[in-house]
């Protein structure tokens, strides 16, 4: 029993020391000559454009049932008027990013764990190793990167659609206009909702590219650990998002209210 | 590798028996598996070895430490006179642009088509930019495996033996001076089998090309080698021209060639 626990923390010592060493083949990689701009675009459209109808879904419902559960008790406290204000902070600072960076780790992460994955199972990523080429490069940079930029890119365009959510469900009891609401959701937003928000939407990007090349790269050559690398990659990526949710809060609370 | 290439160029003008892969004495497990107890195999320059052994004794783990995909754990493996256990990244990248490995599977891309599959070296390792020259290279070779038709097709719509050659033109087409193959005609007609058994011959007639082939079809075996090593539980249990083998009394060694014979 003993000698399990013993065993397993030796193996999570080394899967960090493992990643510590991918990070920074990653790294070096980005800056080697011969960037692969043509994968990198085509990941872009993968990653991003494949996942807009589903991020915009998800957010537009969270927008829409926001409102609806915020107005009871906003009505109670007579402050219906600040339902877009609340909505527009609590949306674009937490629930926005957060739940845009969830859904992308289950869709994102997984997909890029179980390509690489099966790659690595048909001895693709060998393959390309031994012809003198660099999977490194040409599969992991443009990944990691693509997600780092289209996760963000993402959320805003999530954020637009869950505020506008917002606006319809208001409707469907109060009578605002558009350009009212309009205003009054970005009168409501400061610098320091927008900023941090979007720069940490960058780090959750990071997190579902890395943790989902990581597990498929690394993954075992049975034909089950396709399955496991896919599944292990959502799992370590939607907890590195509230791991990295959390450092972010503190250090936001500390920049920008003292 | 600046000492490769060195040794390359002079190899060029310099003896015709020079050992351009040499194994020596190497052993592999993989935890309680021993899979390789003691390998030793020279390769002759402009040479083709074929290998022979029952599924499962680790031809393939051999030719995997020569490129360095595996390392033994005891022994070395010197590829142009270097040991490849001690090469850095790049000497790495540098010798393995010039050694061509079939993997049994075919491992080919499977995101990309025949056509891209086939430029990814060109462009990625060999960094051709000419069009017309990158294109010209792609069509000769997949002529060359009787593919032509297939160019713009993904992997997933070809079928076993198609791929297979295909992965095959992927390799040949950097022209490497070793050839590594991993059974390069299991799964194909008796036809096609033969295509590129003499496909392989040309290879080595037309680029000097040394190889070591292994390989279950006696077919083969009996067009492109040189010279024949057995394997069997770890170790090459007999090695001479297929036709020295085909007279053998040992029983093991008879088992590969009786349905030939
Ligand atoms: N990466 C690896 N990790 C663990 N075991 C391995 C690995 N590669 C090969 N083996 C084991 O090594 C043994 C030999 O495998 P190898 O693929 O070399 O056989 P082979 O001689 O090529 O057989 P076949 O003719 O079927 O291809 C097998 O028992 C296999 O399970
Ligand atoms: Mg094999």
């Amino acid at each position: 029993m003993a000698e399990q626990v013993i065993t397993g923390y030796k193996r999570w010592l080394e899967g960090i020391g493992e990643q510590g060493v991918f990070f920074k083949n990653f790294f070096r990689n980005i800056f080697r000559g011969g960037f692969e701009w043509s994968e990198f675009v085509r990941q872009c459209y993968e990653i991003g454009y494949r996942s807009m109808l589903l991020v915009g879904i998800t957010s537009f419902i969270m927008g829409l049932v926001l409102i609806l559960q915020l107005r009871p008790s906003m009505l109670e406290m007579g402050a219906e008027s600040m339902l877009p204000k609340t909505l527009a902070v609590s949306f674009i600072r937490e629930i926005g990013p957060v739940i845009i960076a969830i859904i992308c780790a289950g869709k994102v992460a997984s997909g890029i764990g179980a390509e690489l994955g099966s790659m690595k199972v048909t001895e693709q990523i060998d393959a390309m190793e031994v012809s003198g080429a660099n999977p490194l490069q040409y599969l992991v940079v443009t990944r990691i990167l693509a997600t780092s930029l289209m996760i963000p890119l993402l959320t805003v365009i999530g954020d637009a659609i869950g505020l506008f959510g917002g606006y319809l469900a208001l409707n469907f009891t109060d009578d605002i206009s558009f350009s009212l609401y309009f205003h009054k959701c970005i009168a409501s937003l400061e610098f320091i909702d927008l900023f941090p928000a979007l720069v940490k939407t960058v780090f959750f990007g990071f997190a579902i590219g890395f943790v989902g090349c990581y597990k498929g790269y690394n993954s075992n050559k049975g034909t089950e650990s396709v399955g496991l690398a896919a599944n292990s990659a959502v799992v370590t990526a939607s907890l590195w998002i509230f791991v990295i949710d959390a450092i972010a809060v503190q250090i936001t609370s500390l920049l920008f209210y003292r | 590798m600046e000492t490769a290439t060195k040794h390359t160029e002079e190899n060029k003008q310099t003896l015709k028996n020079e050992v351009v892969v040499d194994i020596d004495h190497i052993s592999k497990s993989f935890g309680t598996n021993e899979v390789l107890t003691d390998i030793s195999l020279k390769l002759k320059r402009g040479e083709n070895v074929v290998v022979l052994g029952k599924s499962g004794q680790g031809k393939s783990v051999t030719i995997q430490c020569i490129v360095g995909l595996l390392t033994p754990d005891k022994g070395t493996v010197k590829v142009f006179g270097d040991d490849v256990a001690e090469m850095d990244a790049d000497e790495l990248k540098e010798l393995r642009t010039m050694v061509g490995f079939l993997f049994q599977s075919g491992a080919l891309y499977d995101s990309m088509t025949v056509r891209d599959n086939l430029e990814f070296p060109l462009t990625r390792v060999l960094k051709l930019t000419d069009r017309a020259e990158i294109d010209k290279r792609v069509e000769e070779v997949l002529d060359g495996v009787g593919l032509l038709d297939a160019i713009d097709k993904m992997p997933s719509d070809l079928s076993g033996g198609m791929r297979k050659r295909a992965g095959l033109a992927r390799t040949m087409i950097v022209r490497p001076e070793i050839m590594l193959y991993d059974e390069p005609t299991t799964g194909l007609d008796p036809i096609t089998s033969r295509e590129i058994s003499e496909l392989i011959l040309n290879m080595q007639k037309k680029y000097k090309t040394s190889s070591i082939i292994i390989t279950h079809d006696m077919e083969c075996a009996k067009i492109t080698a040189d010279r024949v090593v057995i394997m069997n539980e770890g170790t090459y249990i007999a090695e001479g021209s297929f036709d020295e083998l085909k007279k053998s009394e040992d029983t093991l060694v008879r088992s590969f060639f009786n349905e030939t014979t």
